[in-house]
């Protein structure tokens, strides 16, 4: 027993010390604002806010500081699983911060709330190009937080001649040397483009020749992923790969041999914003902290730390101009009226480019014969070793 | 062929351990962007980071806090069953294991998903506060329990029954008997099932996923990087998690040789 006790009290000890120690960090805070008591759940993108670490400001515990409402801030891998969540009914968000295209299929669904403006006074600041957009066609549901552009990162060393175009992807001379994404909206999205379709077409025909080309191109590509990208390309593994423009900030400048180019048939232009769903039961308090994220103050400092673009001009004040000057972050006119936002498709193209998907991963259609056949085999071991088994204890009786 | 065999079991070693190790050594890498495969200097920046980080430590708290919770009752709950069990006769006890056994044997992602229904229809019909910590407990217990079942029968079966009986001619209540003579027997099992139940809650990231509501818990934390690269705070975290339980164990470990010890000295 007493060898029980002492593994508790280990654990515990290990425990608190753990749990005390976000409260200890700001203890030397002042003249907070009294907590009322309320607790907003915020569901945003994993590493997606300035979160206090290497000197930046704590972007939550500044809100609950000044308004005296805590935050309860978790975060999802993708818009999929981020529906997925609200869908199941499993948990009640106040503010979500979902793409583009997620939040057009929320709005037809009528998941989100309509925002009041009137209690978002900082609104002002978001710019122009930003307070109409595809997605939210009335601008009644969501605020924008970060935009950007998917672009081409690309090996210096390997590829002398800059890149200019899509079609550098589909080249056989860098087979196995080339990087993809791993979802379906972006993927289709650089097949779209080198075919000169509109990213949200819903002409099915135009989405089976997208995965004709991205069936094409799959023996050069050495893996659809994500995060990867990062160690492939700067460990030299991987020489050609699409990812966000504003992971481009630690990429580019941190390794000489990597470059960045935004290809010339146009790309995808990204919008994540803040939206309330239909279940939140504090509004008010949601929109209060919308309101507070558009703070040019607030919201320059949070850009500062998670290296995408903001919608909000008077935010790049309080940015470094390195920054603002850089075509890959704030790109010109020219360069966005190439680019296409995604919105929602509807569900009958929704369904076949999740198929469409499946079948340029897996490199044909998964039929369902060779899930029975797989299956039967399983039957059949199992059944043969039932029927030795008996025999074998038959023997042993006789 | 002696040789062969410890060839053989350095391999096994490698793989089980390589991982861990590099997880360790690129803790303490150096590098602006927190690369997982160049090594470029020591430095303990990412340690420092990881005790900055508010959010990660919420996710790590709450994890601790369920992990504990759900340790500390299914262990209980998970030996007194056990016990009935073990008292049953042999067919009613077989039907038991089974129907015990089948949560551990159902995938998880089925459980998680039956288990999301089941209370979200329970907040609906009933009321109450949505999904979150009291869920993911719940949760928790229902896939520790058969670890705990299984940890403490085999140890139920190998005690004479009879010496139960005789604590009781002697003048032990029911209680006093099981609290004196079966607890001190069964407590390896006991011990085994709470640290597995610790570890599986820790680890959990499906059933999670689907019971959480609006809590986060570390894996779920730690999955939800992957837009952009996973940075070397986890591996610090990781690295300090691994030597908490390598620590923990040896005490265990020590603990156990010396009571064999002192008892082969009595």
């Amino acid at each position: 027993m007493k060898k029980l006790s002492k593994i508790f009290a280990i654990l515990f000890s290990f425990l608190f010390v753990f749990a005390s120690l976000p409260f200890v960090s700001f203890a030397d805070e002042t003249e907070a604002a009294p907590l009322t008591g309320v607790t907003i759940n915020v569901y945003n993108w994993g590493e997606y806010i300035s979160n206090g670490t290497d000197g930046s400001l704590d972007v939550n515990a500044e809100f609950t500081r000044r308004t005296g409402i805590q935050v309860n801030y978790t975060t999802f891998d993708s818009n999929e699983s981020l529906y997925s969540k609200l869908a199941g009914g499993g948990a009640d968000y106040d503010v979500i911060i979902p793409s583009d295209y997620m939040i057009s299929k929320l709005i037809n669904e009528g998941m989100l709330h309509e925002i009041d403006y009137n209690n978002i006074p900082n609104f002002k600041y978001i710019g122009e190009e930003f307070k109409n957009p595809d997605y939210d066609p009335e601008c009644k549901h969501s605020v924008p937080y970060t935009w950007g552009m998917v672009g081409l990162f690309y090996n210096k060393d390997h590829i002398k001649e800059v890149p200019t175009s899509w079609e550098i992807l589909w080249n056989e001379q860098y087979s196995g040397k080339i990087l993809m994404f791993d979802n379906p909206r972006d993927a289709f999205a650089i097949a779209f483009c080198r075919l000169g379709f509109h990213l949200n077409s819903t002409d099915s025909n135009e989405w089976e020749e997208a995965a004709m080309l991205l069936k094409e191109q799959k023996p050069l590509v050495q893996a659809y992923v994500m995060d990867q990208i990062f160690d492939k390309m700067e460990s030299g593994e991987a020489w050609l790969a699409p990812y966000y423009s504003g992971d481009a900030g630690t990429l580019v400048e941190e390794n000489e041999h990597i470059g960045f180019i935004f290809p010339e048939e146009g790309t995808n232009n990204f919008v994540d914003a803040m939206c309330i769903p239909i279940t939140s039961s504090h509004k008010a308090e949601a929109e209060a902290y919308i309101n507070f994220m558009c703070d040019p103050e607030i919201a320059g400092a949070n850009m500062d730390f998670v290296g995408y673009s903001t919608p909000i001009s008077d935010a790049k004040a309080y940015l470094s101009e390195d920054v603002i000057n850089n075509e890959i972050f704030y790109p010109s006119e020219e360069l966005l009226s190439n680019s296409e936002v995604f919105t929602s498709l509807p569900s009958d193209i929704s369904t076949l480019v999740d198929s469409l998907w499946a079948e340029v991963k897996m490199g044909g259609p998964g039929d369902s014969l060779t899930l029975i056949l797989i299956i039967a085999v399983f039957l059949a071991i199992y059944i043969s070793i039932i029927i030795y088994k008996k025999i074998k204890r038959k023997r042993e009786l006789m | 062929m002696k040789i062969a065999s410890k060839i053989y079991s350095a391999l096994i070693f490698i793989f089980l351990y390589a991982p861990i190790l590099v997880l360790v050594v690129f803790s303490f890498n150096d590098t602006e962007t927190g690369s997982r495969t160049i090594w470029s200097g020591f430095t303990l920046k990412w340690y420092k980071m990881l005790f900055e980080d508010r959010l990660l430590l919420e996710a790590l708290t709450n994890t601790l806090i369920i992990a504990v919770i759900t340790a500390v009752i299914s262990t209980a709950l998970g030996t007194m069953a056990a016990i009935g069990i073990n008292a049953m006769n042999k067919r009613t006890k077989k039907v038991m294991l089974t129907v015990t056994n089948l949560p551990m044997v159902n995938p998880e992602i089925v459980t998680g998903v039956s288990l999301m229904l089941l209370f979200v229809f329970f907040v609906q019909v009933f009321g109450g506060k949505s999904l979150g910590m009291v869920s993911l407990i719940a949760a928790h217990i229902t896939f520790c329990l058969p670890y705990v079942i299984l940890n403490v029968l085999p140890k139920l079966r190998q005690m004479n029954p009879n010496l139960y009986e005789a604590a009781q001619d002697l003048g032990c209540t029911p209680f006093k008997a099981f609290y004196k003579v079966v607890l001190p027997e069964i407590l390896p099992g006991i011990t085994t099932g709470f640290i597995m139940s610790l570890t599986l809650s820790i680890d959990d990231f499906v059933i999670s996923y689907f019971t959480s509501g609006t809590t986060q818990t570390l894996p779920i934390y730690i999955y939800s990087m992957t837009r952009k690269r996973v940075s070397p705070e986890i591996n610090a975290l990781s690295t300090l998690l691994f030597a908490v339980i390598l620590v923990l164990l040896i005490i265990v470990n020590v603990r156990n040789s010396k009571d064999k010890k002192e008892g082969k000295a009595n």
